[in-house]
């Protein structure tokens, strides 16, 4: 039992990235109503920058940080300009499908860039391990909740209750409404984009502490994906819930039943959850008025 | 009496091929409420369109013509723009947004002043024309009545301290006690914030009741205009956009010529 307990808190931790890495698909989604199949890679490149900045460049982690999501906020706005402007209006199906193409561009951007081997991020998280009584969580997978958890509630809090947030869930119920009152819908967009890089830097950066760094690294945001829709597509506490739940899931099936099964029963329970509730956890159908 | 909208001979066309505004003209003068009648399909809300600047978005063009509020021309602005300007458009519909909470629908609308070095009227200016919005504040758009919702509409317009007003159809589907409420308040606006208005309906007789001057739209163009009490005096008017027909008497010739004056009209 006592290892139930800490095998749970570990994936619980685990699932608290997996939330962080969903929040920024709900957040495009929400207001966009697009998939963006490219998010996991979108991560990966803010992984990379982190690594040019703190061990190819070799500036403090703290200043590295800063400038890499600086850089990622220059990448979501810059792809939304790019890729994204020219489709507006176009069917979604056609704006999901360039997703796809995007995520391919920058996995083979990445081997370009800085070649397909394995790297290791300068550590940033404290060496010791978090202990609570008799349990033993890794640093960087301890910290790295920490990180993502704050994350979570800063852009939640953002979303919620300034003015651009309300903005935000404005455009994403009615472009078309949103934009007869003053609202800058392109802007809105452009905002989602860089909110959810921002969110998949500071993903890139836990993730990539925990694992290696390599171009693969954004095939972790396809299982995410998963997370996502168990949530609900366009529900933040929803991501956030089936992000823990999937994270424990995984962590319990990897020790119980060893790491073979621990990719596969996340999913059966995935599927199963949809098929009794199709719009996810907390996906809202539409409002129907009695 | 300067017009604080004028529409000069306007062509619209959709999809490059389908002509719905055919030399279309019309006015607004500062300060007045002037109605725009006609029935479904006649191109009421494609004019709107056409000065908020919402036709690309359904593949609409402006062919030729000219817009202007305030003088300058407005005929390539985006619909952001011109609402920050002072040019809001009511859409038909209410088009609230159903996740938001009232007061949120209204917070949105505080766009509109982007850069007009105004503060948005207080919500409860607002909540004074709609003491009824004052206690949902709290409440989720979408589980609003539909008065309650047009109500919000127009509250939203009221928090962006508009110059001029378009509005679609604001009694569609509504109880007739209600459309008589949300005119008088529309009426009070007109007056106590001195904003202009274009008001597109169906309900020609309210309409014409509340406005200074109407144009009656046919097949993408105008086809009478007139201060309003002689339109709601003109024959043809009462009869096809008003309903008082000359009820009772016998209908066999005149329904022949009914159909000629139709006719006639839609040459």
């Amino acid at each position: 039992m006592e290892y139930f307990l800490e095998v749970s808190l570990v994936g619980l931790a685990v699932g608290g990235v997996y939330a962080l890495i969903a929040l920024g698909y709900v957040l495009v989604y929400k207001t966009t109503r697009v998939v963006n199949f490219a998010h996991g890679n979108i991560m990966m490149f803010g992984a990379y920058f982190f690594y040019t900045f703190a061990a190819l460049l070799g500036l403090h982690w703290a200043l590295a940080v800063v400038l890499t999501l600086v850089a990622s906020a220059a990448l979501g706005a810059g792809i939304e300009r790019v890729v994204l402007r020219p489709l507006l209006g176009r069917p979604a199906i056609s704006v999901v499908m360039v997703t796809v193409g995007l995520a391919a561009v920058l996995h083979g951007a990445a081997q370009m860039i800085w070649t397909p081997g394995d790297f290791f991020l300068p550590s940033i998280f404290p060496d010791a391990p978090i202990i609570i009584g008799e349990m033993f969580i890794p640093s960087n997978t301890g910290y790295g909740f920490l990180v993502a958890l704050a994350a979570i509630l800063i852009f939640l809090v953002l979303f919620r209750f300034t003015r651009s947030g309300v903005a935000m869930r404005a455009t994403a119920a009615d472009q078309v409404a949103a934009s007869s009152m003053g609202v800058n819908v392109p802007a809105m967009f452009r905002l989602a984009w860089i909110y959810a890089a921002l969110s998949a830097a500071i993903a890139g950066i836990v993730v990539g502490s925990i694992t290696t760094l390599n171009p693969t690294m954004g095939l972790i945001g396809l299982s995410v994906l998963a997370v996502v829709i168990l949530g609900g597509l366009d529900s933040i506490p929803g991501a956030i819930l089936a992000g823990l739940i999937i994270g424990w899931l995984e962590a319990l099936t990897g020790f119980y039943l060893g790491g073979a099964y621990k990719d596969v029963i996340p999913f059966v329970v995935l599927i199963v959850i949809l098929m009794i509730r199709p719009y996810g956890l907390f996906g809202t159908p539409e409002i129907e008025r009695l | 009496m300067s017009a604080a909208l004028e529409v000069n001979n306007i062509e619209v066309v959709y999809h490059h091929t389908i002509q719905v505004l055919r030399g279309l003209s019309l006015a607004v003068p500062e300060g007045e409420i002037v109605a725009l009648l006609g029935s479904n399909g006649a191109g009421k809300s494609t004019t709107l369109k056409a000065i908020s600047g919402f036709l690309p978005l359904e593949n609409g063009a402006l062919a030729s013509g000219s817009i202007r509020f305030d003088g300058r021309d407005i005929s390539r602005t985006p619909p952001h723009r011109l609402v920050r300007r002072g040019l809001f458009q009511v859409m038909e519909g209410r088009r609230v947004f159903e996740d938001l909470t009232v007061e949120d629908n209204l917070r949105v609308a505080s766009y509109a002043l982007s850069g007009r070095g105004e503060a948005p009227l207080p919500f409860d200016a607002v909540y004074e024309y709609f003491p009824l919005l004052r206690a949902l504040h709290r409440q989720r758009a979408g589980y609003l009545s539909g008065g309650e919702q047009q109500m919000l509409a127009i509250g939203r317009a009221l928090v962006a301290r508009p110059r001029m007003l378009l509005l679609d159809e604001p009694s569609l589907g509504l109880a007739p006690k209600l459309v008589e409420e949300i005119f008088g308040i529309i009426r009070r606006i007109n007056r106590e914030r001195k904003v202009s208005m274009l008001l597109v309906e169906q309900n020609a007789a309210m309409a014409l009741s509340l406005a200074s001057y109407g144009y009656i739209i046919e097949n993408g163009r105008i086809v009478i205009d007139g201060p309003a009490e002689r339109l709601m005096a003109d024959r043809d008017v009462k009869e096809f956009y008003l309903g008082l027909g000359s009820a009772g008497r016998t209908r066999s010739y005149r329904d022949v010529k009914h159909y000629r004056r139709r006719k006639r009209w839609l040459s």
